[in-house]
């Protein structure tokens, strides 16, 4: 496999000029999580309004297939419901367990991961961002304990 | 030997020793293979192989008790093989050497057996910041469990560990210096001889942790005067689950045993047991037989080339590929001077994170290692979440590490670095 099919241009665009990297100071929602395996950290920073994702931010440090996730993730889940991101962060990881078809529709930018799924160790990279979204909507009382890990 | 120009180092002659090695004839990738983890584990000559095919297919029986002509090879094989591990590292009697499945193995038998019979409350355990987590987190344990205490030797700013500093810390409840005798991650050779000198004299034993030590210097034990000396086949060029604990003879007598079963008593009751002399008092159930006969062909191969030739060698590889390294751009962590450090290169290259380097490296055919190297303490000390980490044997040429080079700078001008 060559380099550029796992380090598609928009991966390195991510790294490079990550979006959406920025701590919300005040966040309601926060969690951080960690890669022992490589040492990636990512903390995950969400603002709801009225069910839906108001802002989500995130900060941290890794590879570039971590932090190019977590930035696509960012701008994936904005504007998203609850249910949506759920079933969002199911279909990432289905996609990265080479289980779900990646369909260019849904998940946009974030078909350039696809590539990952060749290299297993590098797959906990990828999803670092998006466990550590889902711990950090679990957050919230209501949803504790209702969230598969 | 007349120095030509050849581009190997003047100890050994790796082109030819590369030969020996089936492994390093297959490519990856369709690249030629560079194995550069040797940290990690080694890869293993065809003697060693060998070895193991044939006692399988000649020798395989369990030892000891069986009367039949099979038993009594595999039993001299498998006592012929602690001789020649005892011998290795000046053990002055075989019965000092206990196999086990490597050095994590045994620093938890020397933790446990002594450690749980011989430490109280308050007692002090120290072990550096180097430390793998393999001589941390045993001792963590048994910490826990009779109420001692660890404390954490801190590393110099240049990567050595001070002596003068260590002996200040001791006091007279300091009962354990757990110390690396070569870092995985720097590569840093704290001074054992002396340490284990001052630590006995503040009434400590020295648990050396050999797992880097002993495949890549000439170790021993009589001479370093340590209590403990963990040994790991694997790293040495022979197989998994390979190795050994060198311990001070009347430590081992005055020890509990480790693991109960089979092989490891002398007579067992309902109520008690009683138990063999060590070695075997620490060898319960049945061993790794064929793997420690494995080891024991892997010390004759590396006796052959002999011990302080693979040092010279791989302290000029390390300079070289130090040099190198820093010639385009790479922070090299560890002691500068090549006498304080052996052949583990961990650098930082650019901004490119050691494990995206580490995935160009790999289309490269060139095998390193990225990441914290069991070693998250020193990690944070060093102040990266990871490195990456190239490692030398007696295989690898100064062409090893051109190749690594040449990929490194690759992958900076993929990166953008």
């Amino acid at each position: 496999m060559a380099l550029d099919e796992l380090y598609k241009e928009v991966i390195l665009d991510h790294y490079k000029n990550p979006r959406n990297k920025r701590e919300i100071p005040d966040a309601p929602l926060r969690c951080s999580k960690n890669n022992p395996l490589c040492g990636d950290e990512i903390t995950v920073f969400v603002n709801e309004d009225d069910g839906t994702i108001a802002d989500v931010s995130f900060v941290g440090q890794g590879c570039s297939i971590s932090q190019s996730s977590a930035s696509m993730m960012t701008e994936s889940v904005a504007g998203k419901t609850r249910d949506e991101v759920e079933e969002r962060i199911g279909a990432f990881r289905g996609m990265m367990a080479g289980e779900v078809e990646a369909d260019e529709d849904a998940f946009g930018e974030l078909v350039a991961l696809k590539g990952v799924v060749k290299y297993p160790v590098r797959v906990k990279c990828a999803v670092l961002a998006w466990d550590t979204l889902q711990a950090a909507l679990a957050e919230d009382g209501e949803a504790a304990g209702s969230v598969p890990h | 030997m007349t120095i030509t120009e050849q581009r190997g180092s003047s100890a050994i002659d790796a082109d030819r020793l590369k030969e020996d090695f089936p492994i390093l004839k297959r490519t990856s990738h369709g690249k030629r293979l560079v194995y550069l983890d040797s940290a990690n584990t080694s890869q293993k000559p065809r003697a060693v192989i060998d070895t193991i095919t044939e006692y399988y297919e000649r020798h395989n029986a369990n030892l000891y008790r069986a009367v039949y002509e099979l038993a009594e090879e595999a039993t001299a094989m498998f006592e012929g093989a602690r001789t020649t591990l005892a011998t290795f590292v000046g053990a002055p009697d075989p019965n000092a050497i206990v196999f086990t499945r490597g050095t994590t193995e045994s620093i938890n038998l020397v933790a446990n057996a002594w450690g749980r019979r011989f430490l109280r409350e308050g007692d002090e355990i120290l072990f550096s910041e180097l430390e793998h987590h393999s001589n941390i987190v045993p001792w963590q344990l048994v910490a826990d469990a009779t109420g001692a205490v660890t404390r954490m030797i801190p590393l110099e700013d240049d990567g050595t560990l001070d002596a003068a500093r260590i002996e200040g810390m001791f006091t007279d409840r300091t009962k354990v210096l757990a110390i690396s005798g070569q870092s995985n991650v720097l590569g840093t050779l704290p001074p054992i001889k002396r340490l284990a000198a001052s630590a006995h004299a503040a009434g400590a034993i020295v648990v050396v942790d050999g797992a880097q030590l002993v495949p890549h210097n000439p170790v021993d034990v009589a001479n370093l005067d340590v209590d403990f000396l963990t040994i790991s086949g694997h790293k040495m060029l022979g197989p998994t689950a390979s190795g050994g604990l060198y311990g001070r003879p009347e430590l081992l007598d005055a020890m509990g045993p480790f693991l109960g079963g089979g092989e490891m008593i002398m007579e067992v009751y309902p109520d008690h047991s009683t138990y063999k002399a060590p070695p075997h008092k620490f060898e319960a159930g049945t061993m790794n037989i064929a793997e420690e006969i494995g080891l024991a062909t892997a010390i004759e191969y590396l006796e052959g080339i002999g011990m302080d030739n693979v040092r010279s060698h791989e302290r000029e590889l390390t300079g070289y590929a130090v040099d190198a390294l820093e010639s385009i751009g790479a922070t090299v962590y560890g002691p500068k001077d090549l006498e304080q450090r052996g052949g583990a290169v961990s650098f930082w290259y650019k901004d490119v994170h050691p494990h995206d380097l580490a995935q160009v490296l790999d289309q490269e055919g060139v095998c390193v290692r990225p990441g914290h190297h069991c070693a998250q303490v020193l990690m944070r000390r060093l102040g990266v979440p990871a490195t990456t980490r190239a490692s030398f044997y007696v295989y690898n040429t100064l062409e090893d590490v051109d190749a690594l080079i040449a990929a490194v700078e690759k992958a900076g001008a993929f990166f953008g670095a």
